[in-house]
């Protein structure tokens, strides 16, 4: 049932694009499902269309409170790639990367999947040497990896300052050529369409105000939209964990809500065709299909709730984008934005059964959840269906810091706003 | 963002460095209650609304300071010198946990 296709496009131009379907439908709750998902962002509506597809679970909806892609999805800087340096995040989010590159297809539903690469930058030795053994643990498990020397880096992104006199001068970098941009909205649009073709009621408006308990198991929520029973409730609310999970009685996890902002310039003509990442500071950018340059830096760096940055990270953004590419001084910033991120304490997701009876969680994606919706999705519908992990997400549970397990890619130790 | 520091009055926030949630209860150093360390080192109230936090005054007279902050607002109704100060107000349930 190709709904895109050469000739449903050709036939409906023909009729003056008036008869295109919805591509999901209202539905008002019903009073119980099997399963109910919290959150309809990219990794709530993935969850529902791997449920659907994979294990045949159709009695499913998913409550947003908002609309669809008023969350994360909708928010982020759309970078996609693999290149982690643990073997627990290079398994996940290389199968992650396999699902992306077929992702349109699949769906049937053009997500603008880009494998343009993602190249980090090294400005030191040491970090040079890092992004080698980096680039070597990524191979030894499959996945691509080069090292770039200056010159190279330069044929291919001639506007960066190469100079010896730049403030920080490029030493050379690791790319990942597979890596790239996918269009967010419509990564979010083209699961919802995919899950309510099998069945998934997707429901908008629709705010969770609590759970329904039997004893400690979880039996349903109540929503702004009334009381709905279900054998199974999952949560997926990116950066508004903390506050659902509270609705649960679940006072302390071990995730802290930061802001993260985004830019956009006017749009330009082709400028940068691959991701880039500044090593001496924090910093990345991209130029979207529309021709604007998308690029952010770190997170404001004290707990908010508020989807809107503030001006000291405007500033330390814009000047390292100078530091890079001195030319950009007079491009024009068309819009920043936030959104609210779920920082873990090991910079690594949650994707688990529980934390109570009834209840399965999917959390903690910092600002690099983006890339992760096919897996996350994947991998936690697997675990809804059958009570216990695949091997992808078994590392990822809640449990991990108390049994002294953590996954921390960087380094850092327990404190969220340095991952 | 303003904060107002004790000693030298309302400053912009970027003389100020984060230094997270003042809700945690640190065990004595002795103690070998691992949940309590386990707690101390992973575990947050994150609230969405005021959060008590420590802050320092580091591009400035360099004191510690105990800050509540609104996490939705950023609307801050008190702050204070650190010193002498003990986690004492924590509201944390850590024990409860599954
Ligand atoms: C500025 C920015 C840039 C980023 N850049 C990148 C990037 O380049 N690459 C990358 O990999 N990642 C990036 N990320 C991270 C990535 O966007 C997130 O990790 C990921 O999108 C989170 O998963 P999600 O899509 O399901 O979340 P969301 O889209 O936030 O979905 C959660 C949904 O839950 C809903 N919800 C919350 N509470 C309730 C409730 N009580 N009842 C019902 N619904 C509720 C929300 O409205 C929301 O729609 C970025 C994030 C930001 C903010
Ligand atoms: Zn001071």
């Amino acid at each position: 049932m190709a709904e895109y296709s050469a000739f449903s496009l050709l036939a409906n131009a023909l009729k003056g694009n008036k008869d295109w379907k919805p591509a999901w439908r209202k539905p008002d709750p019903k009073a119980s499902y099997d399963v109910i998902i919290i959150g309809g962002g990219g990794h709530g509506l993935a969850t529902a269309y791997y449920l659907a597809k994979e294990h045949g679970i159709t009695n499913v909806a998913v409550l947003e409170k908002g609309w669809l892609g008023s969350g994360n999805v909708g928010r982020n800087t759309t970078a996609v790639r693999s290149n982690y340096l643990l073997p627990a995040n290079t398994r996940f989010y290389e199968h992650s990367m396999k699902l992306w590159e077929d992702l349109s297809h699949d769906l049937n539903y053009n997500v603008m999947f880009s494998q343009r690469g993602c190249l980090n930058l090294a400005h030191t030795p040491a970090q040079f040497d890092d992004y080698a053994r980096r680039g070597n643990a990524m191979r030894h498990l499959g996945v691509d990896a080069e090292l770039m020397t200056p010159a190279e880096i330069k044929r291919l992104i001639p506007a960066l300052d190469m100079s010896n006199t730049a403030r920080f001068p490029v030493l050379g970098g690791l790319m990942q050529r597979r890596a790239g941009t996918a269009r967010h909205d419509a990564v979010a649009w083209g699961y919802a369409r995919g899950a309510d073709r099998r069945g998934v009621d997707i429901v908008e408006n629709c705010e969770v105000t609590g759970f329904l308990r039997d004893g400690d198991r979880i039996t349903g929520v109540t929503t702004s939209r009334g009381d709905i029973r279900a054998k199974k409730v999952a949560v997926t609310v990116a950066g508004s964990t903390g506050r659902v999970m509270q609705l649960a009685g679940i006072e302390t996890m071990p995730i802290e809500s930061h802001v993260l902002q985004a830019f956009v310039t006017e749009s330009l003509k082709p400028f940068i065709d691959t991701v880039v990442t500044f090593g001496m500071g924090h910093f990345y950018m991209s130029q979207s299909d529309k021709g604007g340059l998308v690029y952010g830096g770190d997170i404001d760096g004290y707990n908010s709730y508020a989807q809107r940055g503030n001006l000291p990270i405007v500033d330390e953004v814009m000047s390292e984008m100078l530091a890079l590419f001195p030319g950009l001084a007079r491009v024009r910033m068309l819009r920043s934005w936030g959104g609210v991120c779920d920082m873990s304490m090991d910079g690594s997701p949650i994707i688990t059964t529980g934390p109570l009876p009834g209840m399965y969680l999917n959390c903690g994606w910092c600002y690099g959840g983006f890339k992760a919706t096919p897996a996350s999705g994947w991998c936690f519908a697997w675990t809804i269906a059958k009570d216990q992990p695949h091997e992808f997400n078994a590392p990822f549970t809640l449990d991990r810091f108390h049994r002294g397990h953590v996954i921390d890619d960087k380094g850092q130790g327990a404190n969220p706003r340095l991952h | 963002m303003l904060i107002t520091c004790p000693y030298c009055g309302p400053r912009d926030v970027i003389e100020f460095t984060y230094q997270g949630d003042a809700n945690r209860e640190r065990p004595n150093p002795a103690s070998q209650n691992l949940d309590a360390w386990n707690a101390y080192v992973y575990d947050r109230l994150n609230p969405a609304g005021d959060h008590n936090e420590f802050w320092q005054h580091s591009g400035g007279c360099r004191s510690h300071l105990r800050v509540i902050r609104n996490t939705l607002t950023h609307e801050i109704s008190s702050v204070a010198f650190a010193r002498g100060d003990h986690a004492s107000t924590s509201r944390r349930k850590a024990e409860g946990k599954s």
